[in-house]
């Protein structure tokens, strides 16, 4: 009876769960309890997580529950709601090691703004998710502490950075998680995993607190199962704030709930009138053709994005959601962005230009891992830095002091940085004619697990969709539109939406109209009914399977 | 001629200094460049410091707009354009001083460019021109225990905010280096942009020096000299350089491009790397600040407000006090000391005697002590209120010079230092006649070399007097009773 209720409470959307907690119906500590058992019973199996907070979670969700008794939170939709916080993030006095060896043990004595706010929101945090090394990969396994495994196929990767977030969310181990993006780690692991995620407007919301991968393109966004719950977390990390100097000012703080309402409400307009005309007609309600909540709104097709190198059935998946859009009302029409095709090597080289700055810091002196045995200086830093990094960020920050390096400088970092400008152009230019751009979010579905780190070249290649939207600074949001058939497995398949400068609301709009339309998040339930019969023997092979692996 | 490892010395080459300097100067801000931490100088290790400051991972920079200010107030008062669209960029280098591994400075868009500042030298006018001046963060400082044998980092300096002025090489000699640098730290001083104090480190000045046969067109190959303390010490270094160089040359041998410590104590310098080891910084724009547009108006308003500098001042002080252009140069040569003296003026007027007072003891006093005008700390008040005395007669010249040296030293208050010590002038003529009848028994033979016509006994008497009364006595009126009792005993 108790594992029904439990399941139930999973089930629910963040923002639902927030309506019961609110109404009385389900206590802030039964909420976090449903989630913390789920975690209990899968993670062993798909290790989304780095730490769980199980004490200060429920020593937080007590002091919740008082303060909503005492009329705290009373605007805030999500108050009493868990949230999975992906491992790059600090969070006072926790272990923070955006899964590194070098920043094992580091407990930050100060709080990243968006947890702040979560907090402020009444939330109460389940622990930190996996993720790439220092959020360098899609794929989640550069992880010191060892690979996420997608909760879909257990052999194949939830894709990356964010990868910890994404499987918790689509896992049922967490309502919501907060990510980042720096090249598509919130949309590229959101598409794996069957689940909704968003990178905001660059500078939407805060990055203090944020441990920095590439300072000019990482933003954090939230990993939701519905888009209405990523309006509603949207609404709460995000605004100025005084101690991110690229952080926007208060008038671009924007509304996205008002959104999501209007779409309802003109969904629940049309089916009056349609009940309406029906009745009088005598007609078949479920013929009924939809609403046209999309009029007007105008939808770019980039060509470069439906080329070669995409898969097929991804290929489908995604025009026939873009048909529903249409059929919903927005206009489709092709565009061209031709500078688009310099987007991934621009994108690696300022990226990992940065990186190689950011990550500089890391030296043994301070925090964090020190090697055992040195002699003077330079072998604390060599033998460190060694030691503390895996292979990709070695990588990264090899190639970016390279293109900074004195005689490079123009020939590749100043370079890259003139097709950030052109790229940025092209958007602009698509932007005169319309209102939002449509693509795959990623050209394939979830790779294997090792298939990616043996050809990085070709994991780089996979950012394709992605990396331009971090470049130009833009909106993207990435939806589930259906499912491929791989050996025999059904795998999610994501579509992105990207949006103008500050075109959240637009991007909302139109996510929420088809997942509205097409009941998406059907599907998404399809796993936790698999999961509940065969997930516990699925379980145990995985956790044996584990136990070889290092931790950090 | 002179042999020297099988190479002859040349014959009689005349050779020219060229300098250019590169100027560290701590601004004098309240808090850091990036966070909310005190700029203040000292302080247990690690005090001044937070997670901003000492780059912890995931914390970013605010700007603090004064540095900004302070910055274009110093280069428009260098006659620098203005970067109206300025940004920051990243020194990538490692060493534990700098806890980000990087240095946010910056290398391609300066604050400020093309500027010039006028000296002079043996009645020699001269304009040094500014290459630039640029923002950046100070280091943090590794301090080594030789009794532990580690070495330990204090942070606390770092995110000190900073311009570097780098000057072109306009400079032949030590005199115009330090005339240059005089120059500047009275500009800083008197923009109220940094206190310029060389002990504390808050003016630092590396020098590039080459030299060249007089009459080429290029210039040879220089060396960069750091670890100089004082003015002083930067003349030494100059010569010092200057000579290392020649000798080389002479004996021909070649000078390579290194960066070189100075050593004061020993008057000579060490290599301390060469241009082979000079690393590269792989700079780069920091992505963690927007960059900065400087408005038309805010630079306007900025320039509105710019203080009197020292030339204004100089003049000022001629024209509204009338004093001597030697009185004014000597006052306005310290912004400590023309803010003592018009601070002093506003309370008690007379400022040909408060310049004196400024001018000739307090200078003493400072030479004597061996202390920097800077440090003078007594308040205008008691300077003021010792001049009163002195104008009511209360107190002769020579208590007033006893007095002053405890107002220099302590700043005590000199009315009740007076009464305490009993200095006031003796003005009962009872007590006076009395001490003068006793000096003129006690002295026969003075009195009769007086009426003998040896005037000059008049002095000694007088003297005997006013030791008898303890220097209390009003000189003027012990000469004149001494007078009338010698007349009227005739």
């Amino acid at each position: 009876m108790e594992t029904m209720v439990q399941r139930e409470i999973t089930a629910w959307t963040a923002l639902e769960l927030g309506r019961r907690i609110r109404a009385g119906e389900v206590s802030v500590t039964e909420a976090l309890k449903a989630y913390l058992d789920n975690i209990e019973q899968t993670d062993g199996s798909y290790h989304a997580y780095v730490s769980v907070w199980r004490e200060q979670a429920f020593q937080r969700a007590k002091q919740v529950e008082q303060e909503l008794k005492e009329g705290k939170y009373a605007d805030s939709p999500l108050a009493g709601v868990p949230i999975a916080v992906k491992d790059n993030i600090c969070t006072k006095g926790e272990e923070t090691t955006c899964a590194s060896r070098i920043l094992a043990g580091f407990r930050p004595p100060y709080q990243a703004e968006v947890v702040d706010r979560l907090l402020s929101a009444g939330m109460v945090i389940i622990g930190k998710t996996n993720m790439d090394e220092f959020a360098m990969g899609s794929t989640t396994e550069t992880s010191a502490a060892g690979a996420t495994r997608n909760p879909w196929d257990t052999s194949r990767v939830p894709g990356g950075s964010s990868g910890g977030s994404a499987a918790a969310v689509a896992a049922f181990e967490a309502p919501v998680a907060l990510g980042s993006d720096t090249g598509g780690s919130i949309r590229q692991p959101s598409a794996f995993c069957g689940v909704a995620g968003i990178k905001p407007t660059y500078g939407t919301v805060s990055r203090y607190g944020l441990i920095a991968y590439a300072s000019s393109l990482d933003q954090i966004g939230p990993i939701a199962r519905s888009v209405e719950d990523l309006a509603a977390m949207l609404e709460i990390i995000s605004g100025w704030d005084e101690k991110d100097s690229t952080s926007v000012s208060s008038e671009y703080k924007y509304t996205y709930l008002d959104v999501i309402e209007a779409v309802k409400q003109a969904f629940k307009d049309e089916k009056d009138r349609k009940e309406l005309k029906d009745r009088n007609q005598g007609g078949d309600i479920k013929n009924a053709c939809p609403p046209q909540v999309l009029a007007g709104l105008r939808i770019g097709l980039p060509k470069e994005y439906f080329g070669e190198g995409l898969d097929r059935e991804v290929k489908k998946c995604v025009l026939e959601a873009a048909e529903a859009l249409k059929a919903l009302g927005a206009r489709l029409e092709e565009v061209e962005l031709p500078a688009i095709k310099y987007a991934i090597p621009a994108y690696y080289v300022l990226a990992s230009a940065e990186a190689s700055s950011n990550l500089s810091r890391y030296d043994g002196v301070k925090y964090g891992y020190r090697t055992a045995d040195y002699e003077g200086l330079q072998e604390l830093y060599k033998k460190t830095r060694s030691e503390g990094f895996g292979e990709e960020v070695k990588r990264r920050m090899l190639i970016g002091a390279f293109v900074l390096s004195s005689g490079y400088y123009e020939a590749y970092y100043n370079k890259a940085l003139k097709v950030k400008a052109v790229i940025k152009q092209n958007f602009d230019r698509a932007f005169e004619q319309y209102d939002l751009l449509l693509s795959p979010t990623a050209p394939n579905v979830a790779p294997r697990l090792g298939e990616s780190l043996a050809d990085p070249l070709k994991m780089y290649l996979g950012d394709i969709y992605t990396v331009a939207v971090n470049l130009a600074g833009l909106p993207g949001i990435s939806i589930p539109v259906g499912f491929a058939e791989k050996d025999g497995k059904r795998l999610p398949v994501g579509l992105q939406l990207i949006g103008r400068p500050f075109g959240e609301r637009e991007l909302f709009q139109a996510a929420y109209a088809y997942e509205r339309w097409q009941k998406a998040s059907g599907e998404v339930k399809e796993l936790f009914a698999e999961k509940a019969e065969g997930g516990q023997r699925d379980d145990r092979e995985r956790r044996e399977a584990d136990e070889s692996k290092s931790t950090i | 001629m002179t042999e020297r490892g099988g190479k002859q010395m040349r014959a009689n080459r005349q050779y020219e200094t060229v300098i250019g300097l590169e100027v560290h100067v701590e601004l004098a801000t309240k808090t850091k460049i990036f966070c909310g931490c005190t700029t203040e100088f000292g302080g247990e290790p690690n005090t001044h410091c937070c997670p901003i400051c000492t780059g912890m991972p995931g914390t970013l920079p605010v700007l603090n707009k004064k540095v900004v200010e302070y910055a274009a107030a110093a280069a428009l008062a260098m006659g620098c354009t203005v970067t109206r669209r300025c940004r920051f960029d990243r020194k990538n280098y490692f060493y534990p001083d700098l806890p980000k591994a990087y240095q946010v400075s910056q290398l391609y868009l300066p604050i400020g460019r093309n500027g010039g500042i006028e000296i002079e030298v043996e009645g020699k006018k001269k304009v040094i021109g500014i290459h630039e001046i640029h923002m950046e963060e100070d280091a943090g400082k590794l301090v080594h225990d030789p009794w532990e044998d580690v070495t330990l980092v204090d942070y606390n300096r770092c995110g000190v905010p900073l311009i570097e002025i780098v000057s072109e090489p306009d400079m032949r000699s030590a005199e115009e280096v330090i005339a240059y640098l005089e120059k500047l730290k009275l500009m800083l001083q008197y923009l109220g942009v940094s206190d310029c104090k060389m002990q504390e480190g808050s003016l630092r000045a590396d020098i590039n020096l080459s030299v060249r046969e007089l009459g080429a067109k290029e210039f040879g190959t220089r060396t960069e000299m750091k670890n100089m303390n004082s003015f002083k010490a930067i003349a030494r270094a100059v010569n010092g350089e200057r000579k290392r160089q020649i000798e080389l040359l002479e004996y021909g041998g070649r000078v390579v491009q290194e960066t070189r410590r100075w050593d004061d104590n020993k008057d000579t310098s060490f290599a301390m790397r060469s241009k082979e080891d000079a690393q590269d910084y792989r700079y780069f724009p920091e992505p963690d600040l927007v960059p900065l547009e400087l408005g038309e108006e805010w630079l306007a308003e900025l320039k509105s407000r710019q203080p009197e500098l020292r030339d204004e001042k100089r003049a000022r002080y001629i024209r509204e006090y009338q004093l001597p252009a030697y009185d004014a140069g000597i006052l306005t040569a310290s912004k400590a000391i023309a803010d003592l003296f018009e601070e002093t003026v506003a309370l008690c007027g007379k400022p040909k005697e408060v310049s004196n007072w400024l001018m000739v003891e307090t200078m003493r006093l400072l030479k004597e002590s061996e202390q920097e005008p800077e440090e003078v700390s007594f308040s205008p008040k008691n300077l003021a209120a010792l001049i009163g005395l002195l104008e009511e007669g209360a107190i002769n010249r020579t208590v007033a010079k006893e007095i002053f040296e405890q107002i220099f030293r302590k700043d005590v208050e000199p009315v009740k230092y007076v009464e305490a010590h009993g200095l006031r002038i003796v003005q009962d003529t009872g007590a006076l006649g009395e001490a003068i009848r006793e000096v003129l028994a006690a002295h026969p033979q003075s009195v009769a070399d007086y009426r003998g016509g040896k005037k000059k006994a008049m002095g000694f008497l007088v003297g005997q007097v006013m030791k008898e009364t303890k220097g209390k006595a009003d000189p003027r009126m012990v000469n004149q009773m001494l007078l009338e009792e010698l007349e009227g005993l005739e």
